[in-house]
């Protein structure tokens, strides 16, 4: 082994001198395959449309993203994946049938209005995905509430529409809902696999755990708000879920339905949008789960993750202010 | 049983195998020194030799003007050859007496006192000032002052840092491997100046073989507990230490002593142990020479004064190219800007780092408030919070969030996927604000 000649220049910074492989790249992306079984299933249920609508979401984001980076001569940020998780997010909560222009305009207000006008990355209040949703929702109230019946045959373009659990629940009960899926058994197998009506990416319980538990594996999102958020949900299902009876709700029904799976774990759980302290994550996650089940319960639409997630967005900073970390030391010395 | 440990902190890849294997050995005696007469925090020495004047090794070349400083003394016997300036690893130039060792190794004096612990605790402090002893794990903070607390902070356990939490550094390693009668003897002398009836000696616990070493020397003496700990940077920082021997938190901005603890580090406490038996000044130490550019990492013996150059030359040079050396570990050590800077009372180690092992990170993106670094902080800070405050220049609202809190570890940093320079902002802010 030859040696090499001392250094004629030397790399001088300030330490810290080596940093973890970490990157918001490798965050992003992987929170992109995380949400690649739910996005399958999705396809799987609703077929080639739905593909295309996640697709037209998807390329329409990175696009506004690119666009709105290069008119503002700001760097280009669009390959950090985190424009492509926009998308991917507002087409998943999109209704398997929309025109063609529905995703792009969802797109348009989630990257540019809610992401980039706010600062861009890191600086956004609202979870941008769901701003875009929301925005749909209020602006094209008919086209986003038309709900294919799963049909699970690829080819078949033409599918009947129908309502979803959730809607079913609303309007006409519990056992109304039991009767469409033939017993209660039944019922929890179908929304388990996902084998019902609802926005693309939702319908599928196991398939949103698996991409969970990929992340929580990981250490990309720990379980602070899906649990604070999923359990005070189903704790208001079960006291105030049955019409005329407390405690004799269903709250297993509440929690595979609807959006629920897919906010608790993949939009609360947005970094930039939540609280950055575990404690406040939980006030967090709590609020997210009470307030999804008000609308659910007594308000007039019959899903309320996304508004319950934005509302709380709101919150999120002035909960990071009155939920900070203890200090090292910050109380009495704990003496043996 | 659990590990002992304080909440937070990070894994970084220790690295330590590159020179945890090799027994400490004497460096080649160099052909001159060249000593920096400001060696610690505090008080400057005043220069007592002057160029052409000959020396012995051990002799006093700066002696201390204030109670927060320490001698300096000869390394080697010798003539003064020049009164120059160096460079500190710190970038921090410096007056340093430059003496040309005549291979003699000649002593002022040194006597073996075997019976050192019939010595009174003033005796014993003594011994430790005039050797120059000062913290040897970095700080360079003047042992004999850490050994002289105020009477109203009442003093009850020592405890010696055997962490060596930074990757790469294997010095204090070897040094329990190979000396560890002596760290026992020089942790009862502490024990002893302070009068406390409780020791510890805090070890990371992917250093087994030095922890049953330790243990083994302990036996029979109830006042020593070994503790092994759990492997996590900063581990090795005093207050983590605290917390985790003794279940003790170190108030914020407080000192040790505060809570009733002095820690020592493991070449300290040899020194310590050194001086009150033989009245040995701290004229060498243990130096890692390690990193994937060096040839043949060593932990060498090294006197005070040789310059990085040598000891590199002396583990066979550089296998690949160095991009960056550093002085001390890679979390808290400078770069250095040249490898001519002499070893200093403070030189842990010496690092080298190819092309593929340095971090280049020119840009860096916004906060996407993960959290990584509230988890990694072992202060229990949001340095989230103190680097967008910073980056934003809002620094007094940074004090807010506990800015002067912040002893520097780097773990915010070393975690953030954003690659955000979190602690070199929070200096930033601490340089242009006062607490």
């Amino acid at each position: 082994m030859e040696t090499v000649k001392t250094p004629q220049k030397l790399l001088v910074t300030v330490s810290p001198h080596i940093k973890s492989e970490e990157t918001t790249a490798r965050i992003m992306w992987s929170v992109n395959l995380a949400l690649l079984p739910a996005t399958l299933m999705g396809v799987y249920f609703f077929g080639p449309l739905a593909a295309l609508t996640v697709a037209l979401s998807i390329v329409s984001a990175v696009i506004f993203e690119y666009l709105y980076q290069r008119a503002l001569k700001k760097p280009i940020a669009t390959n950090d994946g985190s424009a492509f998780l926009t998308g991917l997010l507002l087409g998943l909560n999109l209704p398997p049938v929309v025109p063609f222009y529905i995703p792009i305009i969802g797109s348009f207000v989630a990257v540019v209005i809610t992401k980039q006008l706010f600062g861009g990355l890191g600086y956004n209040v609202f979870n941008p995905a769901l701003i875009g949703r929301a925005f749909l929702l209020i602006s094209f109230p008919k086209l986003m509430t038309v709900w294919k019946e799963p049909t699970a045959a690829f080819v078949q373009i033409d599918a009947k529409t129908t309502a979803t659990p959730l809607g079913i629940l609303k309007e006409e009960g519990l056992g109304k809902l039991i009767e469409v899926f033939g017993d209660t058994a039944n019922l929890y197998t179908q929304l388990f696999v996902g084998h019902r009506a609802g926005s693309i990416g939702e319908t599928s319980a196991i398939a949103i755990l698996i991409g969970a538990a990929f992340l929580i594996y990981r250490g990309y999102i720990s379980w602070h708000i899906p649990v604070s958020f999923l359990g005070s949900a189903a704790i208001i299902a079960w006291i105030f879920g049955a019409k005329g009876a407390l405690f004799a709700g269903d709250p297993i029904i509440h929690l595979i339905s609807g959006g629920m799976l897919i906010g608790a774990f993949f939009m609360a759980t947005d970094y930039v949008t939540c609280p950055a302290v575990k404690t406040g994550q939980l006030i967090f996650g709590a609020g997210c789960g009470i307030l999804t089940m008000i609308i659910r319960l007594k308000g007039g639409y019959p899903e309320g993750v996304m508004f319950a997630i934005l509302i709380m967005n709101c919150f999120a900073p002035l909960i990071d202010r009155g939920f900070k970390t203890r200090v090292f030391g910050q109380l009495k010395a704990v003496k043996k | 049983m659990a590990l002992l440990t304080f909440k937070g902190g990070i894994h970084p890849p220790d690295k330590k195998e590159l020179a945890k294997n090799s027994p400490i050995i004497q460096q080649k005696p160099p052909k001159k020194v060249t000593i920096p007469i400001v060696q610690h925090i505090g008080a400057p020495c005043k220069l007592i030799v002057s160029a052409g004047q000959i020396v012995k090794k051990g002799e006093v070349i700066a002696s201390p003007e204030g109670f927060v400083s320490a001698p300096v003394h000869s390394s080697v016997a010798g003539k003064v050859t020049a009164i120059t300036e160096a460079v500190l690893a710190t970038g921090r130039v410096v007056t340093a007496v430059v003496i040309e060792n005549d291979m003699t190794e000649e002593w002022t004096s040194l006597k073996d006192n075997p019976d050192f612990m019939t010595l009174s605790a003033d005796e014993l402090k003594a011994k430790v000032k005039d050797a120059g002893i000062v913290g040897m794990g970095g700080a360079a903070f003047p042992t004999h002052v850490k050994l002289s607390p105020p009477k109203e902070k009442p003093i009850d356990m020592v405890i010696i840092n055997g962490a060596e939490c930074e990757p790469y550094l294997t010095a204090d390693y070897r040094l329990m491997l190979e000396k560890p009668t002596e760290i026992v003897q020089g942790l009862q002398a502490l024990m002893k100046i302070l009068g406390v009836k409780k020791g510890f000696i805090g070890i990371e616990n992917n250093k087994p073989e030095a922890v049953q070493k330790m243990q083994a020397s302990v036996q029979g003496l109830s006042d020593i507990e070994v503790v092994p700990l759990e492997v996590k940077y900063p581990q090795g920082a005093e207050k983590m230490l605290i917390r985790a021997c003794a279940n003790r938190e170190v108030p914020p901005r407080g000192l040790p002593m505060d809570v009733g603890v002095v820690v020592q580090n493991i070449g300290t406490t040899i020194a310590v142990y050194e001086a009150v038996r033989y009245g040995k000044p701290l004229i060498d130490r243990v130096v890692t020479i390690t990193g994937e550019a060096i040839k043949e990492p060593k932990n060498l013996f090294v006197k005070i004064g040789t310059m990085v150059s040598e000891l590199i030359e002396e583990c066979g040079g550089f296998k690949a190219p160095a991009v960056k050396v550093i002085s001390g570990g890679p979390m808290m050590g400078f770069a250095l800007t040249s490898l001519e800077v002499p070893v200093t009372k403070g030189t842990s180690g010496i690092v080298a780092l190819p092309e593929e092992e340095v971090m280049h990170v020119d840009k860096f993106g916004p906060c996407i408030r993960c959290g990584r670094c509230i988890e990694a902080c072992p202060m229990g800070l949001m340095p989230f919070m103190l680097s967008i405050l910073s980056e934003k220049g809002f620094y007094e609202d940074a004090k807010a969030y506990n800015l002067f809190d912040c002893f520097e570890c780097g773990s915010c940093t070393y975690v953030c996927p954003s690659k955000r320079p979190i602690v070199q902002f929070v200096r930033l802010a601490k340089s242009l604000t006062k607490p």
